[in-house]
């Protein structure tokens, strides 16, 4: 699959505070979250954003807390993918469980704002359209493929055969 | 193995060695008013009926309580209906509870050698204790509430030996900041820290605080083996019988750091980063407008007692605002006992119901633009207490204490 966007692009340790504030965290709505999205950051960035949009970050993106409304709120904006040098942990852990497109590319640098971007999720190539860099991703072990594959850890669990009309543990 | 491995590889049955990837059994699984409700959602759409183990779970409302507002309200209720549908007994809320990391420890639901899971990056801190426990977001949460299972990237391991004791004032927060300026917010990510080495001289607060703050340098874990301090401790606590785990003689670590306890002074992590640290003698003149003492890094006893050590028989700056928040019902009620929340009454100082709520901008203490807090929380993200445009400088608890007294960042040396 190929992800054609804008790139929006944000610097390092881009926190989970910054994408979406505490106190925005009495809904898991992924539409009222959208609206606020990286507004930590700036303000104005919520109305930068427009769907199909591919966050282009730098180190350590998705830092700080646990919260998995920083995934929803990127979702619920209309971003279609993060790129980033790296992710941190749970940032990854939360992307991947809700069949998120988060890349890993380590050489990632030099991105225009608002350069058109293409990302392939299954070769893991990313291409600048604007200036013709490519850029690969880290390749994924198989077991995260496998719960991207399904869209999430909740339908990966239920193609295992968890779940069911008596549910598990009934 | 390192003694993250060798507890991952107890409960997979097998050796591991670190950067695998493994499906493992949990001893326990909490979330907070937060995280529960989502992981609620998953649990549901997973198409679980039941919790794996009712006892092994544990729903503290502790973030944004009490209720700050009819949605967090909201929240809560769906977390305190599903606990009641699912017979959880450890549902905790306001009076009968506390901050998740100060109360789970202090009830003995998270032990040496297990495997605990939270929907809350801070679940870190049971490593104090020698449990492997990490944060996870509310998908995780909620398929370990239906699975009693977990899949983990058996960490590399840091190891830091340390030598000495801590001067005066200086306190286990001091550890873990020097550590975060060594590393950095990213330099741990996906490994875990294990500590080592003269840790018996290290109080169990200050390791509780040490272990809370691993996950600032984007550790998995940070984790120190079970000494007879621990042990002790758990004495007619721990809920369960528990085995504990200690790493091999042989085991192979990412990198070895040493760090000189004796060394070490009063540090603070400056805007917008606690990796961005400074001795606090350094500093120079910091005015602030707030003070916080208490959450999941540093609201426990050793903390309180710091705190009203240098606020007793004296005056909070007329410019500042002291907001002290015990960890858990039962600190704050011994606080009461034992002279500790007179002190900081007297002081000018308010105290406050367990919360989490000014840490993470919730409530209780809440930054406006141009405002600059010293706090004992954890995180110091560009509008973390409130307004984007509000300054926090992370510090232990005397430093917090004697900045509210000066009215501007200090060291309690200059009282």
């Amino acid at each position: 699959m190929i992800i054609q966007g804008r790139a929006l692009v944000v610097g390092n340790d881009v926190d989970t505070d910054a994408i979406i504030p505490a106190r925005y965290l009495v809904t898991a709505d992924p539409a009222e979250l959208g609206r606020h999205c990286l507004e930590g950051l700036d303000p104005g960035f919520p109305g930068r954003i427009r769907p199909g949009d591919i966050l282009v970050a730098g180190e350590n993106f998705g830092c700080g807390s646990s919260r998995e409304h920083a995934v929803l709120a990127l979702r619920g904006a209309g971003v279609a993918c993060v790129v980033a040098k790296s992710f941190a942990r749970i940032f990854f852990r939360n992307a991947v469980n809700l069949g998120f497109p988060a890349l890993e590319c380590p050489g990632l640098g030099g991105i225009a704002e608002e350069s058109p971007i293409a990302v392939d999720l299954g070769t893991g190539v990313l291409r600048d359209l604007g200036c013709g860099r490519e850029f690969r991703a880290a390749p994924l072990p198989h077991f995260i493929l496998e719960i991207l594959d399904a869209g999430g850890l909740v339908p990966w669990a239920r193609r295992r055969g968890y779940g069911g009309e008596k549910g598990h543990g009934a | 193995m390192t003694l993250a491995e060798a507890i991952i590889a107890r409960h997979a049955g097998r050796p591991v060695a670190a950067g695998e990837f493994v499906e493992v059994p949990v001893d326990f699984v909490l979330a907070n008013d937060i995280t529960a409700p989502l992981a609620i959602r998953a649990f549901r759409e997973l198409g679980a009926k039941r919790v794996f183990d009712p006892v092994r779970v544990a729903l503290v409302l502790d973030h944004f309580t009490p209720c700050k507002d009819v949605r967090s309200a909201e929240q809560c209720r769906v977390v305190r209906e599903f606990a009641r549908a699912q017979g959880i007994p450890h549902l905790f809320e306001e009076g009968r509870g506390g901050i998740e990391h100060v109360l789970l420890p202090e009830r003995g639901l998270v032990l040496p050698g297990e495997i605990v899971v939270g929907g809350d990056s801070h679940t870190c801190t049971y490593g104090a204790l020698g449990a492997f426990a990490t944060g996870m977001g509310s998908t995780d949460i909620g398929y370990a509430m239906a699975t009693g299972r977990t899949w983990l990237r058996v960490p590399r391991t840091i190891r830091v030996e340390l030598v000495g004791t801590l001067p005066r004032w200086v306190t286990g927060k001091d550890l873990i900041l020097h550590l975060l300026g060594m590393v950095g917010t990213s330099g741990a990510n996906w490994c875990a820290f294990e500590f080592g080495g003269e840790v018996g001289a290290l109080p169990l607060d200050d390791r509780l605080t040490v272990a809370n703050m691993a996950v600032e340098a984007g550790a998995t874990a940070g984790l120190f083996p079970p000494d007879e301090k621990v042990l002790a401790y758990l004495r007619g606590r721990a809920a369960r019988e528990y085995e504990p785990v200690y790493p091999e003689p042989n085991a192979d670590y990412a990198e070895v750091i040493e760090v000189d306890l004796g060394a070490l002074r009063p540090l603070v992590a400056r805007p917008h980063s606690p990796a961005n640290v400074v001795p606090v003698d350094e500093l120079g003149e910091v005015p602030v407008d707030q003070v916080v003492i208490g959450s999941c890094t540093n609201g426990r006893w050793r903390d309180l007692l710091l705190a009203a050590e240098v606020l007793r028989g004296r005056e909070v700056h007329p410019g500042v605002r002291c907001i002290v928040i015990p960890g858990s019902q039962e600190l704050h009620l011994r606080a009461v006992r034992e002279g500790l929340a007179e002190a900081f009454l007297a002081a000018g100082a308010v105290l406050s119901t367990p919360t989490c709520g000014p840490c993470l901008g919730g409530h209780m203490g809440v930054l406006a633009a141009g405002e600059r807090c010293v706090s004992t929380t954890n995180r110091n993200f560009r509008g973390r207490m409130g307004h984007p445009e509000g300054e926090v400088y992370l510090a232990n608890p005397a430093v917090a204490a004697a900045s509210a007294v000066l009215g501007r960042i200090a060291s309690p040396e200059e009282l």
